[in-house]
């Protein structure tokens, strides 16, 4: 979530699902989310039956489209062409200028007022690329992204940020950074941007018009996106982009307003706060890296800790976890024993994971509740790095494709890879399923929820707690009288948690009361991460999460009173059961609600607090009119006005001087894949820092590569969930979807001679795969520079095992990344399409 | 026309004749236990009751009561009782031997002592206490972890907290990279 986090503060959603019925215009890019998120999407009806219009944005016409009141198709690969266009209509529109909310928004709560550094040139100066492009590395250095106080002392931390850089509240110095994105958004005027992304000219001013009529004081518009922004080589810029237009209507911190992440997993907003990811600890603590000199502690907290906002306590937030994970072991004295925390060197993303799989550096893998055989991009390398493992240990209710690897897969079934040639030791270790154990999963909205146990899982079939909890007692007594690092690194993690009767359950209260944090001189749980130290006496594993268990026995997860406003009673939301980030911005500078309309949080005078329906994200008894004196540190370095709590100057970005690896302001670059070159910037037509992994089992496509003509999308259905090993197995479901099939559109079918419910293949030079073809209006060719270019869009969650089978999309997947969340881009790519089938009738090798 | 009046006329005071059978009949879930749940498909966060009898599920539904769902659940959240009861469930360990063609059924103790003997071989032979320029490191390629995002919090903290902070394992991710 570095979109949001670096614009934001926070990698979440801002708003929740029921708030999106406050919305007055609601626009869905980047997700169907009538299909994919069913239930949230009723809060979008609700909206509209209030008289709010919905605008779809979408290169398929989906059950969202039909829903909508507004569907607008583009090019895959083109949102943030279009979010641009929006931006720079929405900056020359009457309206914008004439509304004086606007710019008392932008000029208090964004640092559209600061001065940058005359050193920093936009993509504009360099015909795509931003200052401080190093083409050896493929990799900026920001030094020139400063604001101009900041060029004198370049020596503190990447996120500091003096609040004292120079401003100019009338918007008007040719350096400050509301003209800078005033000048590099030009260039995305309505007609380039329909030559781009294939989107009329008109539609793109109503969408922009209808966003502008719905946002001020007395309205607001919310955005939802999910995956389709996510996975493109410019996934968290098109997001940042989305952030950046948000901040210029006004709509961030505010009912109905904001920014709505969906999610496609229960709790992947959980295991991102609660990491299982490799370049994060708990709470988006950065993982100690050797290549950002964090060798010492000391060093981890002066690159780390910036002098001023939220961050401030960072030294509190890391004790606390190393207190948590080494108990007595972590002293003052050996620095909380931080050598014993391993430290990162490079990129072990899941896409860095697979070649290190497949060229024997990684020998031994646990899959849990993970299907990457089939869920894996460039799928077809997956599985040979899968059968060139020492081991691979899977633990899932039903025997997935990564399980079944090695005796059935498409290359098994073609006969080029046989089970004697596999040399993989293979468990499957059976899973027990919520409703057979208890724990809280993290929804869309940062939402906390506690699922109760209501039966024993069947057989063998245990938790992840169980698993984890008896492997870690195992390997510490193998290692107990091992006195080398390795040794002293398991024997001194903490691992004693109560365990129930039935197997030995470790009691998953105590997990809960760890994560919140405690005192460790008598184990009493914190009431709020305010309450951490750095010296040792408190225990913390999630700082985010403190407040879940304020006191003993009190899981606030459990909590089940809902009401129609906040639903404060209803589990817990993070941070500190705040629902509405940033929502110190749903009040004007003075503390005064924008409108009665749009009330959620504001200042009483009287009482001298914030109050509201909300729990305010802000200190609750800083006045309006607060100015912080001289030196002052934390958010104490904070004026009254300024609601981004998390960063250094409390300020929203619309210029990020750092945090983002591909520059500080949105660009649009082609796919990395694309029929076309790009027209805003031919010489840069790509992202010139998204990771590649040049290997020969993982070719790319050129630019207008003959060969691959056609641009293909992938997306999910209702009636299955991801990679299929929890639907595809369920038989209603299977039922309801019983396999794969490609969409194409009756022009491309009539071109191709292929009719509706025939076999086709679908190739890119990592591999194929078949199925058959739906031809449909829903998707339409589209004129793009001028030519046409159609689209093919394709479900990925089919694959071998399970009652539901069917060609596995990633087969055609490359491994390639976004630079800041290193995510793929399965979004837009291209491809060939063929009448015909694999192999020979009879066989299905998919 | 008053609604109680609509009522009494409409809908009949006078009783209608009922078989013993319609009398004793009842919704299935009558008398059952409930316990509260939360789907495991999407992330929208959709409450589900757990209805059990005997130790056994008989039925999943949308609570009622949640501010998110509203008593409503997707053909997916529909289907969770599927999800648990489907005939493809697997129940038991299976072991599969390097270059063997077949699957072998070994008992739980067995399948983690071995994978327990296994982690601390590959540890052992992959563990890097520091760099090339001898800063310490303390951790281990060798060995990878996938899964988190259909797991619950508590799980992924101690995923994080065994893998990484006991270990040295670096490579852990979830879906939320895809």
């Amino acid at each position: 979530m570095p979109g949001l986090g670096a614009r934001l503060g926070r990698g979440g959603a801002t708003t929740t699902q029921q708030s999106l019925a406050d919305s007055d215009c609601i626009v869905i890019m980047g997700s169907n989310m009538a299909e994919n998120h069913p239930v949230g999407f009723r809060f979008v009806l609700k909206a509209k039956t209030k008289g709010a219009t919905i605008i779809h944005v979408d290169p398929r016409f989906s059950r969202t489209s039909a829903l909508a009141d507004l569907h607008v198709p583009l090019r895959p690969g083109t949102d943030l062409a279009v979010l641009g266009g929006i931006v720079n209509y929405v900056l020359n529109s009457e309206r914008w200028n004439s509304d004086p909310f606007f710019k008392e928004y932008l000029t208090h709560y964004t640092n559209a007022p600061l001065i940058v550094s005359e050193q920093f040139k936009d993509t504009e100066d360099l015909e795509g690329l931003f200052s401080g492009y190093d083409p050896e590395q493929r990799r900026y250095r920001t030094e020139t992204w400063q604001f101009a106080a900041e060029e004198a002392e370049q020596d503190h931390g990447p996120n500091a940020e003096p609040s004292s850089a120079p401003v100019d509240m009338t918007l008007q110095h040719p350096n400050c950074v509301f003209q800078i994105v005033k000048r590099h958004f030009a260039r995305y005027t309505p007609e380039l941007v329909e030559q781009i992304s294939g989107v009329p000219r008109d539609l793109l001013i109503t969408v922009a018009e209808t966003l502008l009529q719905n946002s001020g004081r007395d309205r607001t518009s919310a955005f939802c996106y999910a995956v389709a922004w996510t996975q493109h080589t410019i996934g968290t810029q098109i997001i940042s982009c989305c952030a950046l237009l948000q901040l210029l209507l006004g709509n961030i911190g505010r009912p109905g307003g904001g920014i709505l992440a969906l999610r496609g997993h229960a709790t992947i907003q959980g295991s991102t706060d609660i990491p299982t990811l490799y370049n994060l600890l708990p709470g988006y603590l950065p993982m100690p890296s050797t290549q950002a000199g964090h060798r010492s502690l000391r060093e981890y907290l002066a690159t780390e800790q910036p002098p001023t906002g939220m961050w401030f306590n960072l030294p509190r937030f890391m004790v606390s976890l190393l207190t948590a994970w080494y108990g007595d072991a972590a002293t003052p004295e050996n620095d909380f024993a931080y050598d014993l925390l391993p430290k990162i060197s490079g990129d072990y993303s899941f896409e860095a994971m697979i070649p290190m799989m497949a060229d024997g550096v990684m020998k031994g893998l646990f899959c849990l509740g993970q299907n990457p055989a089939v869920g894996g991009q460039n799928a077809v390398l997956v599985r040979k790095a899968l059968a060139n493992l020492d081991w691979l240990v899977v633990r899932d209710a039903y025997e997935i494709e990564t399980a079944a690897f090695w005796y059935d897969s498409p290359e098994v079934r073609r006969g080029e890879l046989r089970p004697e040639q596999i040399k993989t030791e293979v468990f499957f270790l059976p899973a027990a399923l919520p409703g057979e154990k208890e724990g809280s999963f993290t929804n869309t909205q940062r939402l906390v929820q506690w699922h109760d146990k209501a039966v024993d899982p069947p057989g063998d079939c245990r938790s992840e707690p169980w698993f984890l909890y008896h492997l870690g007692k195992r390997l510490k007594e193998l290692y107990q009288d091992d006195d080398t690092p390795k040794g002293r690194q398991i024997t001194a993690l903490t691992w004693d948690y109560p365990t129930k009767v039935l197997w030995d359950e470790p009691d998953l209260q105590a997990v809960l009361k760890e994560i919140n944090g405690f005192t460790v001189a008598d184990g009493k749980p914190v009431s709020s991460f305010r309450e951490l130290k750095d010296d040792g006496s408190t225990a913390c594993g999630c700082w985010i999460y403190s407040g879940i268990m304020p006191e003993e026995g009190y899981n606030r997860a459990r909590n089940r009173r809902g009401d129609d406003k906040a639903s404060l009673e209803w589990g817990f939301s993070w941070p500190n059961n705040v629902r509405i980030l940033y929502n110190r911005a749903s009040a004007d500078p003075q503390g005064r609600p924008w409108s009665e309309r749009k009330r959620w949080v504001w200042w009483d005078p009287e009482q001298g607090r914030w109050t509201g329906y909300d729990v305010p994200d802000f200190p609750v008894d800083k006045p309006p009119d607060y100015r912080p004196p001289e030196g002052a540190r934390g958010l104490d370095a904070h004026a009254g006005d300024k609601p981004f709590v998390m960063l250094p100057d409390g300020r929203g970005r619309l210029f990020v001087p750092s945090g983002l690896l591909d520059g500080p302001l949105p660009t649009h670059y082609e796919p990395w894949e694309s029929p076309v070159g790009n027209l805003l910037y031919p010489k840069t037509p790509r992202s010139p820092v998204a990771p590649l992994f040049e290997r020969p089992d993982n070719p790319y496509h050129e630019i207008g590569d003959p060969r691959f003509p056609y641009v293909i999308t992938t997306y999910r259905l209702t009636e299955h969930h991801t990679a299929g090993g929890m639907s595809r197995t369920v038989p209603w479901l299977a039922e309801l979807q019983p396999e794969g099939f490609v969409e194409i559109s009756p022009e491309l079918a009539a071109e191709l001679g292929i009719a509706n419910g025939d076999w086709v293949v679908v190739s890119t030079l990592r591999g194929e795969a078949e199925a058959r073809a739906l031809v449909t209006d829903r998707i339409q060719p589209l004129v793009i520079h001028g030519r046409t270019v159609h689209q093919i869009g394709m479900p990925w969650h089919f694959g071998y095992k399970g009652y539901a089978q069917g060609g596995i999309a990633n087969n055609l997947s490359a491994l390639i990344e976004d630079p800041n969340s290193r995510i793929h881009e399965a979004k837009a790519f291209t491809c060939n399409l063929r009448k015909g089938r694999i192999g020979r009738e009879g066989e299905h090798p998919l | 026309m008053g609604i109680k009046e609509r009522l009494r006329t409409h809908v009949g005071r006078v009783p209608n004749p009922v078989s013993e059978a319609t009398r004793q009949a009842h919704a299935r879930i009558r008398g059952a236990e409930v316990t509260v749940s939360v789907c495991p498909y999407c992330a929208v966060g959709c409450s589900q009751l757990i209805y059990t009898k005997d130790g056994r599920i008989i039925d999943i539904e949308g609570n009622y009561e949640s501010p998110i769902n509203g008593g409503t659940l997707c053909p997916k959240g529909a289907a969770t009782y599927g999800l648990l009861t489907s005939p493809l469930r697997e129940t038991k360990v299976k072991y599969r031997a390097p270059y063997s063609d077949h699957w072998e059924e070994r008992s739980l103790d067995w399948a983690m002592e071995r994978i327990a003997q296994l982690v601390k071989q590959t540890r052992d032979v992959t563990y890097e206490e520091t760099d090339e320029h001898g800063v310490p490191v303390n951790r281990t390629l060798g060995i990878g972890h996938l899964g988190g995002a259909t797991l619950d919090n508590e799980e992924n903290y101690l995923i994080k907290k065994l893998w990484t902070a006991g270990l040295g394992i670096v490579a852990v991710e979830n879906q939320a990279r895809i």
